[in-house]
């Protein structure tokens, strides 16, 4: 630091000089000519991969990291380019974004509110990131989407569930490739009615916190309007490890479907706990005892090991379903086999979902010509694509959602290896899954405008 | 200046230097540069730097005199954010009554959990606390955040601000972010020294265009930064006044023995509890600053993780000390915020002059410890900190000062170590 | 009625794991007079030796098989374990199978290192320092530790079953009169509950009647003194501490199978393990037992739906109530001293 002195005592007459400035005013790093936050120069554009790293989603976070690579990869033009192949736009030629060469800049968010906002304005603030996308839970996904709306950056929402998201919390900024609560009903309940049939006795145990609520006021409803009666539905609290209290007295209840709205390490423990308390082999009311857990992802099948056999589930997407379920959802083979051969195992559906967000935001971008937010929410606003291994996608204008198949599926009785946890049952069609954007569940919303920041 | 000696004047005047040009100290490396990754000093991590350092310090009031070990501070906090976030949406995104409130709620909080918990001492006190937060955490995060009971926390999402809030005081010219009679929180003009291309405009300048060639710094100037600097300066000249004020004293003697005390036919427990309460108002002050920052406040922060961390920065900066809380918020606040956006790509561009393998090797060898290991990197230097430096940063400090000025008179500039020996040993 | 029976079961169940831990660490305070914030990670490497154990029985070479293929449609590379290769198929099942209780072989010793290690080598120094850096610096250390298993075995939960024998569950009910499927209790857990008891028993039999548990006790009351005498009560205390680490990584090995254990089940079960040793009374034996079971009890009840219904969130908070009550009408908890931790 041989220049430290001379250094300083300019930076010192800077912040004079800036103090004295400090009542005009202008946003964020924001740009007066370009009009929005975080202009991307002429050379490269920054994206920030906000996923979580440390806590209990860190290995599914990892796998979102995993995919965000691959996707950086192909639009720079580096790998074997995945779903650019099969992608019904062939705007994306691997020259980056708008010519300019994607970087990217990682954080971790600790399944906190307060963390992943804390790093995402990091990201917005330090490192000029012009769309911040990952993570793996509601509360996260809703947190900073509230924040990408404040900041006019884009929110490509990763792994999130809840109707919240783009129910009553949707924003204008905010985008999401999952599915939802309400879908996951809407797709199950019919694979249920054939697998179990109409006259069953639901019991719920459901996490006390909103992504819990929602689900089982979806399933509910679904179930209920099939003829399944919900006997019970009994909260238990977020860090609850042990269920035994919970699950004892499900059996001498009169129920005989459980029905699990638990997710992550609550969903692994829950589920051992209830195959432990031997419900699995068990009788009511004169039929076998079923477990329902309607939705879990591959990495909690692998957490709940020989306990998932034959439970059913939803999901968003499944790496074998081009394979079993034939051309309809042509892109997944492409993207598994690059993911494959550079990770050496099959992607999860997070690591998909934040994969296919990656590339449709860069498509946005291109196809509207620049990367002001505004402009990009007009391109994905209505827009219809194919080629991403989900079938036809619509993004829907009026909450920013996607809407496309569920698949259900159920864990497999005999795993051909690691990988080969779930079988697919079904693939539920874009219809059954579709609602109005003012369906109650998801009433009292509201997108607003969208914000370009500057 | 009133009521305080020299040498306090003197770490006042320090502090207030440090707090003021933060945004130039905080980065040190050129924007441009692959060292630009350690630079701290963009609005967020500056705002939680001196938030969290208003939460350390009020805690050392509480911790650091009495001796009281309280395990639920961040339950303060929390009730602190909730209550302004409420402000925002009942009256308007003033953040005056919304800072004013949250102090009064979180005051009144730790009154009701100050009395009880102070009727025992030791690892009882710290259990009893520890109590009332995870409570509150809990209820928080479900029960009171369920729409069909009474939705006063909105649960797991944090309660946020929404266009259909009533928002009586809001004015139609009022900005819609959280601000200061007009000034916007989030305003920030930045200041480019060096470098070339300009596109700065407004408040925005740039200095000395190509004096450096490429190489250009950047200085962000928050708005909401200086607003919660300019608090911590004023509740830190609180807390130096009450360290050297007759009541801190009497702190300070409930500390090293309060039995003697009681045979002086003073009654400890109204000092104690006074001493709480304003620990109490410190906490509930950050968690309004916090939430006029950014609107929206979780449940999370009244985690006991959270009451851990603000025991950890107290004694890891210095329990006892006036500055040491300051800096072990920053010490904590730092390695969450910059080490774990380390990855792997990062490490590959710093050793990328390096032949391939040695790359690789190094890359190998640091990864484990930054990006999602960073929570490693804090636990071993924790506990370095512990072994070799029982009386945390400041103790550090004062060995390298005492190395470096050996020879020089134990005089001005040491009102730490005066304050860290006015403690009486444990 | 029924229920109430089943929550009482499922209460000492509970109370059991919880008195296991507790129990450990509140002899590491009673002997060694140290807030050991680190013993949840112990609970948790315990868990850990299981895992460990059951990948070394299930260490396998790969054999391609050219008849299958894989993901990427390249042939199949199966895992044949190696003990298949020497005891045969059937005995090589079985001895996978039997994992988890085989562990228990692996977690003594490992533990009793990692306890004996662990004292000379951090504990040892902080004897004399105010408890606040014996919380900091065990804090530390068990971020480290966890940290560690993390990055040996990544953050998801790795399910580790308990041997065939011991799934499902035994109905109560039937037994006691009541019809089928009222009164059902898993038999692991009730294999968990009899291994508890059995181990708080040897814990206590072996300081009530063994002359090392006499020194101990000796020493816990007077250190000074019983070092006067000429015995060297610092190996004891070492030992002591290996002691309380082997209790906690047995309480882990078992408890493998009620839940897949995950590297922050340490910190899961600390706070909580806390709350029982105080309420129980810093330093009491007896103490951190009652107190074990009678919070887990509590909570097993507080979890009943009708309760619930009554007092919504019960469950989330019994414990901490339940804790704040008893430590204001008992000062030190249920069996505390006087004078050991209120300084």
């Amino acid at each position: 630091m041989s220049t430290s002195r001379f250094t300083r005592r300019g930076v010192l007459r800077t912040g004079a000089i800036a103090s004295a400035g400090l009542a005009l005013p202008t946003y964020l790093r924001a740009e007066a000519h370009t009009g929005f936050t975080n202009a991307p120069g002429d050379s490269e554009v920054v994206l920030g991969f906000n996923v979580p790293q440390t806590g209990p989603y860190a290995d599914e976070g990892a796998d979102e990291l995993r995919a965000f690579e691959l996707a950086v990869e192909h639009l720079n033009g580096e790998g074997d380019g995945g779903m650019l192949n099969t992608f019904s736009e062939k705007n994306l030629d691997g020259t980056g974004i708008l010519g300019r060469r994607v970087n990217f800049v990682t954080g971790d968010t600790q399944t906190k509110s307060d963390a992943a906002r804390a790093s995402a304005r990091s990201m917005i603030e330090k490192d000029g990131a012009i769309m911040i996308s990952g993570g793996s839970s509601s509360g996260v996904a809703v947190a900073v989407q509230g924040l990408c709306q404040e900041a006019g950056v884009i929110f490509m929402a990763g792994l999130t569930h809840s109707n919240d998201t783009t129910g009553k919390d949707r924003k204008a900024n905010g985008f999401r490739h999952f599915f939802n609560a309400y879908m996951s009903a809407a797709a199950l309940a019919p694979v249920l009615q054939n697998l179990y049939g109409t006259d069953r006795n639901a019991y719920h145990l459901t996490a006390d916190y909103n992504w819990g609520w929602t689900q089982q006021e979806s399933i509910a409803a679904a179930t209920e309007a099939m003829g399944w009666e919900t006997v019970n539905n009994v909260l238990t609290p977020l860090a609850e490890t042990d269920f035994s209290a919970y699950i004892a007295p499900v059996l001498s209840s009169g129920a005989d479907v459980l029905v699990l709205n638990h997710y992550g390490g609550n969903m692994v423990n829950s589920l051992t706990n209830a195959v432990q308390f031997g419900l699995r082999e068990a009788q009511a009311n004169g039929k076998k005892f079923e477990i329902v857990v309607p939705l879990y992802s591959e990495l909690m099948a692998r957490g709940a090991g020989q306990n998932i056999k034959g439970i059913p589930g939803s999901q968003n997407w499944d790496w074998k379903l081009e394979n079993e379920m034939g051309e309809r959802y042509v892109g997944t083979n492409a993207f598994v086999q690059s993911f494959g051969e550079k990770y050496g195992f099959p992607p999860s559906q997070a690591a998909h979902t934040c994969y296919v967000q990656t590339l449709l935001y860069a498509d946005a971008v291109t196809r509207a010509g620049s990367f002001n937010p505004c402009a990009v929410v007009e391109a994905l606003e209505g827009f219809e694509f194919d080629g991403m291994g989900n079938g036809p996608t619509l993004y829907r204008a009026g909450d920013h959602q996607c809407f496309k198949d569920v698949v259900v599926v159920r864990g497999k009785e005999n795993p051909e290896n690691e990988f080969d946890l779930v079988e697919i049952v079904e693939v539920t069609p874009t219809e059954q899954v579709t609602y109005e954007p003012d369906h109650p569940m998801f009433d009292g919303g509201d997108l607003g405008e969208c914000n370009p920041g500057a | 200046m009133r009521g305080l000696e020299r040498r306090d004047v003197m770490l006042l005047v320090i502090v207030a230097v440090m707090t003021l040009f933060a945004p130039i100290i905080l980065n040190p490396f050129p924007a441009n540069s692959a060292m630009a990754q350690f630079n701290a000093g963009y609005p967020d991590l500056m705002q939680r730097f001196v938030i969290f350092g208003i939460f350390a310090i009020g805690f050392n009031i509480l911790f650091g005199l009495t001796g009281y070990l309280s395990f639920g501070h961040a339950a303060f906090l929390g009730v602190g954010s909730y209550s302004a976030v409420w402000m925002f949406k009942l009256l308007g995104f003033n953040i005056i009554p919304a800072i004013l409130l949250s102090v009064v709620v979180a005051g009144l909080f730790s009154v009701v959990i100050g009395y009880i918990s102070l009727r025992r001492s030791g690892i009882y006190f710290s259990i009893l606390t520890l109590a009332f937060a995870q409570m509150s955490f809990a209820l928080a995060y479900s029960v009171l955040g369920n729409p069909a009971l009474i939705n006063l926390t909105n649960g797991e999402t944090g309660l946020q601000v929404y266009p259909s809030d009533p928002q009586v005081l809001h004015g139609a010219s009022a900005p819609n972010v959280t601000n200061l009679f007009g000034l916007e929180m989030r305003q920030t003009c930045e200041v480019k020294l060096g470098g070339t291309a300009s596109g700065l405009s407004g408040c925005d300048t740039h200095m000395l265009p190509g004096a450096f060639g490429e190489t250009f710094w950047a200085f962000d100037f928050n708005a909401g930064y200086y607003v919660c600097a300019v608090l911590m300066l004023i509740v830190f000249y609180l807390s130096i006044r009450i360290f050297r004020s007759p009541f801190g004293m009497m702190l300070r003697a409930v500390k090293s023995n309060q039995q003697r005390l009681n045979y002086t036919g003073l009654n400890p427990r109204p000092y104690t509890l006074a001493a709480f309460v304003i620990s109490g108002m410190y906490a509930g002050l950050a968690g309004g600053l916090m939430a006029s920052m950014d609107p929206l406040a979780g449940a999370e922060r009244m985690q006991w993780t959270a009451s851990g961390e603000v025991v950890l920065m107290t004694i890891l900066g210095g329990a006892g000390t006036l500055i040491g809380p300051v800096l072990g918020a920053g010490f904590i606040k730092y390695f969450e915020n910059i080490f774990s956006k380390i990855n792997d790509g990062v490490l590959h561009s710093w050793f990328a002059f390096m032949p391939e393998g040695l790359e690789n090797l190094f890359v190998t060898l640091l990864h484990p410890f930054v990006g999602k290991g960073w929570h490693l990197t804090l636990g071993i230097l924790f506990m370095l900190v512990v072994i070799f430096l029982p009386g945390g940063l400041v103790e550090g400090g004062q060995r390298i000062g005492r190395f470096a000025f050996r020879r020089r008179n134990r005089k001005g500039g040491e009102a730490e170590a005066e304050a860290a020996r006015k403690q009486p040993a444990e | 009625m029924d229920a109430v029976i089943l929550q009482f079961l499922n209460g000492l169940d509970k109370g059991s794991a919880y008195a296991l831990i507790a129990l450990g660490l509140t002899l590491i305070f009673g002997t060694l007079g140290v807030v050991n914030f680190a013993h949840g990670a112990l609970f948790m490497i315990g868990a850990f030796c299981a895992v460990t154990m059951s990948r070394l029985l299930s260490l396998s070479h790969q054999v391609v098989d050219e008849t299958r293929t894989d993901f990427l449609g390249n042939p199949m590379k199966v895992d044949v374990p190696y003990v298949n290769d020497w005891f045969g198929e059937a005995t090589g099942a079985l001895i996978i199978d039997w994992a988890v209780p085989i562990s228990i072989l692996l977690a003594i010793p490992v533990m009793l290192l990692v306890g004996i290690v662990m004292e000379r080598g951090l504990i040892k120094h902080f004897y004399k320092r105010p408890h606040a850096d014996q919380i900091l610096v065990t804090f530390g250390l068990a971020i480290v530790l966890q940290e560690i298993i993390k990055q040996v075995y990544g953050a998801n939960p790795i399910p580790t079953p308990a041997p065939e024998a011991f799934r499902g569950s035994l109905d109560f009910g039937v037994m006691l009169g009541f019809d089928p499927y009222t009164i059902t209790y898993p038999y692991w857990r009730l294999v968990y509950f009899a291994f508890s008891v059995i181990i708080i028993g040897a814990v206590f039999a072996f300081l009530q009647f063994t002359t090392f548990g006499m020194v101990v006790r000796a020493g816990m009351a007077d250190r000074e003194t019983v070092g006067l005498l000429g015995i060297d009560i610092d190996r004891r205390f070492t030992l002591m501490f290996g002691l309380a680490a082997i209790v906690a990584g047995l309480a882990g090995v078992m408890y493998t199978p009620i839940n897949s254990p995950n590297y922050h089940m340490g910190m899961d079960f600390l706070v909580l393990s806390f709350v029982v040793v105080v309420v129980g009374g810093m330093g009491s034996l007896p103490g951190a037992v009652a107190a074990g079971f009678l919070l887990g009890i509590l909570q097993s009840f507080a979890s009943m739906n009708w309760i619930k219904d009554i007092i919504p969130g019960i469950d989330q908070i019994i414990i901490y109530l339940v804790a704040i009550l008893i430590l204001l009408t008992r000062p030190r908890g249920l069996l505390g001293r006087k004078g050991v931790m209120e300084e």
